[in-house]
Order: C-alpha cells, then structure tokens, then sequence
C-alpha cells in the first residue's frame, strides 16, 4: 500500500470488485470530516451551555484528525486524537464540572464588542484570510523524502534535539506550575 | 475540479483554517467565560496546525519539518490549557465565579 495515497486504506478495505471506487470514497469521507470539523468548530464557539461547547471541541478535533489523515500523516492524526480529544477536551471538561460556570451567569451581551460587532470583527478576518490564500501562489518544491515516523523520530533527535529537550522541560514547568497554582487556597 | 477531489487542494485546507480561526476568534471575543474563551483559542491553535500540516503536505521540501512544528503547536497548546484552566480554578476559588465581568479589582 502507498503511504501517499491518503485513499489507500479505503481502497484496501474496498479491494473486492470495489477497486475503482476508492477515490470516490476517499472525497466523500473528506467531505463528511470537513463537516464535522465545521459544525464542532460552530458548537465550540457559539453553544449556550459551556458543556456543549466542550463536546463541539472534541467533535472538530476529531474532525481535524481525519483531515490529518488527508494530509499524509496518521502519525499527528493519532496525536491529535490522544492529546487534544484524550486529554485537553476531557481536562476542560473537568474544569467546567469543578467551577461550574453556568450557575449565575448574567443575562445580556458580555462586552460592547460582542453580538453583530464581533461577528463583522471575525468575518473580516476570516474573508481577509481567505483572499489572502487564494490570491497567492506557492511555490512547489519537489519532494526529498516522505516524511515517515521513523524520520520524524531521527530528526526530532538530530536536528531538532535542543527544541525536543526545551519542549520537555516547558510541559514539566507546566505540570508543576498548574499543581502549585491550583492548590494554592485550598486548606481554606 | 470534482467536489470529490477537494482533498487534493491547498486552497481547501487554507479556507478550513481561515474558518477555524474566525470562529476562534469569534467566541474569544464574544465569550462571558475564562474557559469559554480558552476554548476558542484552542480552535485558534488548531486553525494554525492546520496550516502548518497543509503547507507541509503540499510545498515543503522536507514534510517531516512541518509534522515536527505540529507536535510542538500540540505540546505547547496542551501546557497552555493545563496552566489556563488552574488559573481559572484559583479565580474560581478566590471569586466563586469565573465570568471575566466579576474579575476586575484591578480595573482603573
């Protein structure tokens, strides 16, 4: 099976009398996971309740795993799956359970700029973005490898070897410093 | 271009993420809440891995550079979540809300 051929796994599971249709296949689930990621992203930003704001998180990470998958990388799809669906989505929702934000929340816009002023606010930027990408031509440059795992595994520990130990040490710092923040006031 | 050949398009993945973004955008401007807020900046940080995987799939040279920026996006987005909801618990325990109109003490 061709590593580089994001329809691969489709056309193997398809192999009997279907050959031909893996392409096909392979859009449509494309599509489906462009929707999903669309409608968690909408959820996660505009849900009433803070808890389905979370589970629209974790439906456009899932989403965003399947598009990586598109983009010649099961290894950062799986990723994403076990980091930011595993941990940071069910982390969140730990938060909003402890500090159970819905319980007095006021009626009425939060700041001037929310309603149709954010709204025109984050419109503008995401047409901006979208002119900006499709009046720019990139440049192609040609392959030097494939990008496997095992090479993503040497160069993490050749090239970028200093940012691997700095990455380490930041999440450590991050741990300690979520314990110490978060116990502090507790034995009140 | 087939609808169904979408995913072998740059362009597609760069309108994904602009739309991530805006709607991360949106609920960080919009949101009443501390988590609310981290929430949509995590679509923000998703929008930019995005970018990064697609780029990378598509004109980089190398694609393991761009798979190695995601991985660090991804540690440094979960270090960032971790930090920010402790913070949150701490307001919550010293403020017994977390609605970012009540936290103002320091407001001139």
């Amino acid at each position: 099976m061709n590593p580089t051929d994001a329809s691969g796994i489709l056309g193997f599971l398809m192999a009997d009398g279907f050959a031909g249709y893996g392409d096909a296949a392979a859009g449509i689930v494309f599509l489906v996971s462009l929707t999903i990621t669309i409608i968690g992203g909408f959820m996660a930003c505009n849900a009433e309740r803070l808890v389905r704001a979370v589970a629209g998180l974790a439906l456009c990470f899932i989403g965003i795993a399947t598009i990586y998958y598109f983009l010649n990388s099961p290894l950062m799809s799986m990723m994403q799956l076990l980091i930011y669906v595993g941990a940071v989505c069910v982390t969140i929702a730990f938060a909003v359970m402890l500090a159970a934000p819905e319980d007095k929340s006021k009626p009425g816009p939060a700041n001037s700029l929310s309603g149709p002023l954010g709204l025109i606010t984050a419109g503008l930027i995401t047409f901006g973005l979208i002119g900006l990408a499709l009046n720019t031509s990139f440049d192609v440059l040609p392959k030097e490898n494939m990008g496997t795992p095992k090479l993503i595994g040497i160069e993490l520990l050749t090239t970028y070897s200093m940012l691997f130990k700095l990455i380490s040490v930041v999440l450590l710092i991050a741990i300690i410093g979520a314990l110490v923040i978060a116990r502090q006031g507790r034995s009140k | 271009m087939s609808i169904l050949n979408l995913h072998n398009d740059l362009n597609t993945y760069l309108i994904l993420a602009a739309i991530l973004f805006g709607m991360g955008m949106y609920g960080l401007i919009t949101r009443r809440t501390l988590i609310g807020m981290l929430i949509a900046s995590e679509l923000i940080l998703a929008a930019a891995a995005i970018n990064f995987m697609a780029f990378n799939r598509f004109t980089a040279p190398d694609p393991t550079v761009g798979q190695i920026f995601t991985l660090f996006i991804m540690a440094i987005a979960t270090a960032e979540a971790t930090i920010g909801l402790s913070i949150t618990i701490a307001i919550y325990r010293n403020y017994k809300s977390v609605d970012t109109a009540d936290i103002v003490d320091l407001k001139g």
